[in-house]
């Protein structure tokens, strides 16, 4: 990394909402011709269900550090100027954005590659969980991402190992008895590079 | 940790390979703190204890951890472990049940 290279990572606590603005300005360099940016935010429905709002915890150091390899990760394989990533902590409600994600590059496939890995890789692997709230009820939710890579994560190279990464052919359901799985994610996905590309089914 | 080997016996201590101990710090995270209504507590193993240990341990004190079991995976010290992993003294081993983040 050059010295006007930076990587800003960010868990916020709980009622301090995402400044976008704020990350973008962040990541932006006259050298960067392009910025990608992924929003994931809270959705209203789960399965027919409405939810009313998603409530996040974390393991902060660790995720903190988690998230860092991420992005060093990420600069090992793509050509990257600055990332900065973001996400909230405790009740999110709809329609609010819980992780935020911004990469500059001077070119605009490494930007986009790279803001799609960051988000695939931070729901595979960082220790960060959310509980999705009904009018009637609360189930903790399950990343897919994580259950097809939970044996690989002890191991070495088991967290941002790279975009040639491969998942083994683990195709579980979910193992925790009856709780929902979700699949790609319990929020929305707006971004401005591709769509959600993760689900299993 | 290395010195003297007391003869005192240790409170609910199986016999340690070297009959010392190491106490370390587990921490629970979402499910796993529902489960047993704690984030964190001490806890003392023997010496050479793996995290597996420690993990079987735990769910002799908390039955209804079993019901995560086979989904959860173990962090010591902030990065993620194999179960095979040796804890030491003052260890942080955090019980992470499946993540949910993004």
């Amino acid at each position: 990394m050059t010295p006007e290279e930076k990587t800003l990572v960010e868990i916020l606590d709980e009622h301090n909402p995402i400044d976008l603005a704020r990350y973008i300005n962040y990541v932006t360099a006259p050298q960067a011709g392009a910025i990608s940016t992924f929003s994931g935010t809270t959705r209203d429905s789960f399965e027919g269900k409405t939810v009313l709002e998603l409530r996040y915890e974390a393991y902060k150091p660790m995720a903190i550090r988690c998230i860092k390899s991420i992005c060093s990760s990420a600069r090992s394989s793509w050509n990257l100027h600055s990332i900065a990533v973001a996400h909230r902590l405790g009740p999110v409600p709809v329609g609010i954005t819980s992780v935020f994600i911004a990469i500059s590059a001077v070119h605009r496939v490494d930007a986009l590659d790279a803001c799609k890995f960051v988000i695939d890789e931070l729901k595979a692997s960082v220790p960060i969980w959310k509980k999705e709230v009904y009018a009637n009820g609360e189930v903790w939710k399950e990343n897919s991402e994580f259950l097809e890579r939970r044996l690989e994560l002890g191991k070495k190279d088991g967290v941002g190992g790279g975009k040639d990464v491969e998942f083994e052919g683990h195709h579980r359901k979910g193992c925790c008895g009856a709780k929902v799985k979700v699949n790609g994610g319990g929020v929305a996905n707006i971004s401005t590079s591709h769509g959600w590309s993760s689900e299993l089914e | 940790m290395e010195g003297k080997i007391e003869t005192q016996t240790m409170d609910a201590m199986p016999e340690g390979k070297e009959g010392s101990s190491v106490k370390i710090k587990v921490l629970f995270f979402a499910r796993a703190r529902d489960l047993t209504g704690l984030s964190e507590m001490p806890m003392e193993v023997s010496s050479g204890s793996s995290a597996h240990d420690c993990l079987n341990d735990l769910v002799a004190k908390f039955p209804s951890l079993e019901e995560i079991r086979g989904c959860l995976v173990l962090a010591l010290n902030e990065e993620y472990t194999t179960e095979s992993a040796i804890v030491g003294d003052k260890d942080e081993l955090a019980i992470i049940p499946p993540i949910s983040g993004g």
